[in-house]
């Protein structure tokens, strides 16, 4: 019998060659030497961690109950690999030219970077796979225990916790030795390769010892296969293609499986081999599990553990070295699938819980790339340690008694969540990330109600009450009969619901719901990835066309410019003309000179339309929009500063009409000046060169023509009197005389001095001086000179024949009103509009007035801080004066 | 009966100015007062000699005088404008108008005088 510290011994033992194997093709790597590191073997050995324990061992125990069904477990994948292998490209591609780094980053990135979905596929991948996980510690406790029985050391059973603690630092030590941009570990994925060799090696030993040691040659167990219930079992169609199913959506979206068959594919062409191999694989894997199932229920005492007959076949047998042989396969397949899941979930988990959150809560501006990186390589340590952790508490929970196979499926049910999500998102470009979540969010729950918590043991989590009664009582939320449809066995109950809610969900959401622009982009790039294959950012020579490229250059750098770099560039690379060849360092040299003008990420952009080698990735094209929103802020403040300009010339241009205008006017005022002036002064020159140079005039003759003079010596000074008055009110020189005083005086005083000279007009004041008794605060000789002005100008102007003017008086608080009257034909509606304005004059008949008595009464008001307006419809001439009875209350 | 001059002017000292100086040299002075009807006046008694004054109430001497050389066939008729507006541009008006003699007020009486006097003899 072999002593359980032997088993241990050899245990550690195969660890360590696993390390020392891991070790060297690490440091192969670091050296370059990865030429056979990158053989399409060794890519296809490690997608067969796809084969767990629970392969491993509990197949055979699945042949046992179950007969052929385990085979469907086999089926789905190679189908995948044989009939998909382009849907498998199409992932590798898009993983590789996205540079994911796990499905949930696959998922998040074609749903336009959404971390909040990349959260939720990492949520469900930790739990799906924690039953997993649970399940492989489990397995390797059992083998330990076979032996402890065997030798009679039962209770020095190694716990399962040491089996973790032991798994949970071998990921550490070689799932974080190292960061790599591209989240490959080629000492882990050689170690895998290593075990899956292993694995199969001690699978077919066992086989081919069970056929030929046991059976008797291939012909006997064939004959006890026939014979045996196993042969009988008949073929299920629906449960056989659902479970199919199920396994190639698990093969899919397992996230080990992205992690091993995208993250750390190397080559593309890998996969070509991969797509028979691994079948081939598969088909090796699953062929002695019949005769193994069936033989071992013919010799093995009835009771004993199926799951087990791998190695208690061996061991009953006396073939201890088998045994060992077969305990290290199952070893192999436990220790490869979690060191990968661990890998792969503390990649998500790091990446999308643990960072977003880190960078949030530190100052992401003050942070050393070395601080970073140290932080990463601590989240993804404990990220491993917690998985593994969560698997063993998961263990603990359930309590270890499920088959292997239940729980592998209940897995792979919460796993196959993802598939529509997946599927829609390569190959729809309408998904949107509304529409993902939904689904997503619709069949997790699903799983998790129906089968993951029921799975941990009735009464743990669900009580008994809710797996029969449903939940709230309502019956049509039983867990594992929902909406009523009872008879289905549970895993296909909940398959059907949890797929078919979330595939209806996924498209439901994504029609009614609208794509975000970086949506859109994504979704272009996933659904049309072999339209847009892009590699790596740097150029490859031979398809570019120089002339092209002079072109386009020409067009940023301007004709000269862009000729002397090509004939330059020629020069140096010895070409004769003035084209140089395309070699990649001319390329990167026009790229450097292109982005001087147009931003960097346009120059690629632009040179990658023209080499035709790559196209623009969504990398690229954000950039593009990146330096167009700069370009345009910057045209956009180029447009404020012209619209500044603008509204100044606008201003110059208006202050200019303006300028023209006065000056318009000034040449009018003069030229009105001149004539007001010239005409009296021709009476003056005419009469008295008269008076001078003719000799026998009469002495009435002489009388008359000297008063002419005088009277137009006079008519000229009051001219210049009120014009030098207008220019004093207009530059606002005049200094006011503020006085106390009544209206009726000041009304008084200009009646006199309108109407003094009496020379027969019959003008006549109407007036009621009882309502002029009204105290007033102004400057009393400005009021009056308007006064008399508006008089004289009644005088003047009435044409009635008895001539009237009604003077009324109003007072509104601080305010007085007055009003001029009189009973002429008044003033015409055109001539209302001027009469304000410097020599208007509007009747037809001479008055000797020069045109500025009314300007100079506007002045006079608005310097008084009231106004003399037109009063219409008065019938007669009708001017109204407003202003206030005190100045100083009013120019406050 | 000496030649007839026909004054439009609006401003009475200066028709009994300009009426006293003609008058006195033996020509036959009529005045009239307005631009309104200036032209029928003319046209009704043609003058041997027209002095005209540019600021007319109703029309002034450039249009009173464009009409009669345009619309009247007046372009023989001697015409003599008074201006108070000395600028250059109201001479280049004059002139457009067919003015024969412009003169600026105020003027010395000889002036007015020589030019009738030339204008008559025509």
């Amino acid at each position: 019998m072999i002593a359980l510290n032997a088993l241990v011994a050899i245990c550690l033992s195969y660890v360590a060659f696993l390390f020392a194997v891991a070790f060297v093709a690490e440091r192969a790597a670091r050296r370059g030497q990865v030429g056979w590191l990158r053989s399409p073997l060794v890519y296809t050995l490690s997608l067969s961690i796809y084969c767990t324990a629970w392969t491993f061992y509990g197949a055979v125990g699945y042949a046992a109950r179950s007969g052929l069904e385990y085979i469907t477990i086999y089926l789905g994948p190679s189908l995948v690999m044989l009939g998909w292998w382009w849907l498998v490209r199409k992932m590798v591609r898009i993983g590789r030219t996205q540079r994911l780094t796990s499905i949930a980053d696959l998922i998040s990135s074609r749903f336009g970077k959404s971390n909040l979905l990349a959260i939720g596929v990492t949520i469900l991948a930790v739990i799906g796979t924690t039953p997993y996980i649970a399940l492989q510690l489990q397995s390797v406790t059992l083998s330990f225990d076979v032996f402890a029985q065997a030798s009679g050391e039962a209770e020095q059973l190694p716990s399962a916790i040491w089996v973790a603690i032991g798994l949970a630092l071998f990921t550490v030590v070689f799932g974080t030795r190292n960061l790599d941009v591209n989240e490959r570990h080629h000492g882990v994925v050689m170690a895998i390769a290593v075990e899956a060799v292993v694995k199969l090696f001690a699978l077919m030993a066992v086989g081919l010892f069970v056929v030929w040691g046991i059976g008797g040659g291939l012909g006997a167990t064939l004959e006890k296969i026939d014979d045996s219930e196993i042969g009988a079992w008949q073929v299920e169609g629906g449960r056989w293609a659902g479970l199919m199913l199920l396994s190639a959506a698990a093969f899919l979206c397992l996230p080990r499986m992205f992690q091993v068959m995208v993250v750390e594919n190397d080559d593309e062409a890998h996969l070509r081999t991969a797509s028979w191999a691994f079948p081939t694989y598969l088909i090796c894997m699953s062929l002695f599990v019949v005769p193994i199932a069936v033989v071992g229920l013919d010799l093995m005492p009835a009771g004993s553990n199926p799951d087990l007959f791998v190695l208690t076949i061996p061991l009953s047998q006396g073939r201890e070295g088998l045994a060992i042989l077969s305990f290290l396969g199952g070893f192999s397949s436990a220790t490869s699938m979690v060191i990968v899941a661990a890998i792969a979930l503390s990649t998500m988990v790091s990446n999308h819980i643990v960072m977003p959150i880190w960078l949030r809560f530190t100052n992401s501006g003050a942070v050393v790339s070395g601080d970073v990186r140290n932080v990463v390589l601590l989240a993804r340590r404990l990220s491993i340690v917690g998985v593994v952790m969560l698997g063993y508490l998961y263990y603990r929970l359930s309590g270890g008694g499920n088959a292997l196979a239940a729980i592998g499926l209940v897995s792979f049910t919460g796993v196959a969540q993802v598939l529509p999500v997946v599927l829609g998102g390569l190959f729809w470009r309408g998904a949107t990330r509304i529409g993902a979540f939904a689904g997503l969010t619709l069949g997790f729950s699903v799983w998790l109600f129906t089968l993951f918590l029921p799975s941990v043991g009735t009464g743990v989590v669900i009580s008994t009450t809710v797996m029969e009664q449903g939940f709230f009582g309502w019956s049509w939320l039983r867990p594992q009969a929902l909406f009523g449809i009872e008879g289905l066995d549970p895993l296909m109950h909940t398959l059907f619901w949890s797929l078919a809610l979330n595939t209806i969900a996924f498209f439901g959401f994504s029609l009614v719901s609208f794509p975000t622009p970086l949506e859109r982009l994504q979704g272009a790039q996933f659904v049309n990835i072999f339209q847009h294959s892009s590699s790596v950012r740097s150029w490859s020579p031979g398809v570019a066309q120089s002339e092209d490229l002079m072109v386009m250059a020409q067009r940023i750098l301007g004709a000269g410019e862009a000729q002397a770099l090509f004939s330059r560039a020629a020069r140096k690379q010895g070409v004769s003309g003035n084209l140089p060849e395309p070699t990649p360092g001319f390329l990167e040299l026009l790229e450097r000179e292109l982005s001087g003008s147009v931003g960097a990420a346009t120059a690629h952009a632009m040179i990658g339309q023209i080499v035709g080698g790559m196209s623009v990735s969504v990398q690229d094209l954000m950039a593009v929009a990146d330096e167009s929103a700069q370009l345009m802020e910057y045209s956009a403040r180029l447009k404020e500063q012209s619209d500044e300009l603008s509204r100044t010339a606008r201003k110059l241009r208006e202050a200019n009409q303006k300028l023209t205008r006065i000056s318009v006017q000034k040449d009018a005022f003069l030229s009105q000046i001149s004539h007001e002036l010239r005409t009296p002064m021709t009476s003056v020159r005419a009469f008295s060169e008269i008076l001078r140079d003719s000799g026998q005039l009469t002495e009435a003759e002489q009388t008359k023509y000297a008063s002419i003079i005088h009277d137009e010596a006079i008519r000229l000074t009051r001219l210049l009197d009120d014009l030098l008055d207008l220019s004093v009110l207009e530059n606002g020189q005049v200094s006011l005389n503020l006085r106390h005083d009544m209206l009726r005086d000041l009304l008084d005083r200009a009646a006199a001095a309108a109407l003094a000279d009496d020379d027969g007009s019959a003008l006549r004041l109407r007036r009621d001086r009882a309502l002029e008794d009204i105290p007033i605060y102004t400057d009393p000789d400005r009021l009056t000179q308007v006064f008399i002005n508006l008089i004289s100008n009644s005088k003047k102007y009435c044409e009635a024949e008895t001539p009237e003017l009604h003077i009324r008086v109003g007072q509104r608080g601080d305010l007085l009103s007055l009003d001029f009257v009189d009973n002429g034909f008044g003033i015409s509606p055109e001539a209302q509009d001027v009469i304000f304005e410097k020599f208007a004059r509007v009747s037809d008949q001479k008055a000797g007035g020069a045109g500025l008595g009314l300007a100079i009464c506007r002045q006079i008001m608005a310097r008084l801080g009231g106004e003399i307006t037109y009063l219409k419809g008065e019938g007669g001439a009708a001017f109204r004066i407003d202003l206030p009875t005190n100045i100083t209350v009013a120019a406050q | 009966m000496g030649k007839r001059v026909l004054l439009i002017e609006d401003e009475p000292n200066i028709i009994e100015a300009i009426s006293f100086i003609l008058s006195r040299d033996g020509w036959t002075v009529e005045t009239h007062a307005n631009g309104h009807d200036a032209v029928d006046v003319v046209q009704g008694n043609l003058p041997d000699v027209l002095i005209l004054d540019v600021m007319l109430p109703g029309k002034s001497g450039y249009d009173i005088l464009r009409e009669l050389r345009a619309h009247h066939g007046q372009t023989e008729l001697p015409v003599l404008m008074l201006t108070a507006r000395g600028q250059s541009k109201d001479r280049d008006l004059a002139e457009q108008a067919g003015v024969n003699r412009f003169i600026t007020k105020p003027f010395s009486n000889a002036e007015v005088l020589d030019a009738v006097r030339d204008l008559g003899e025509a």
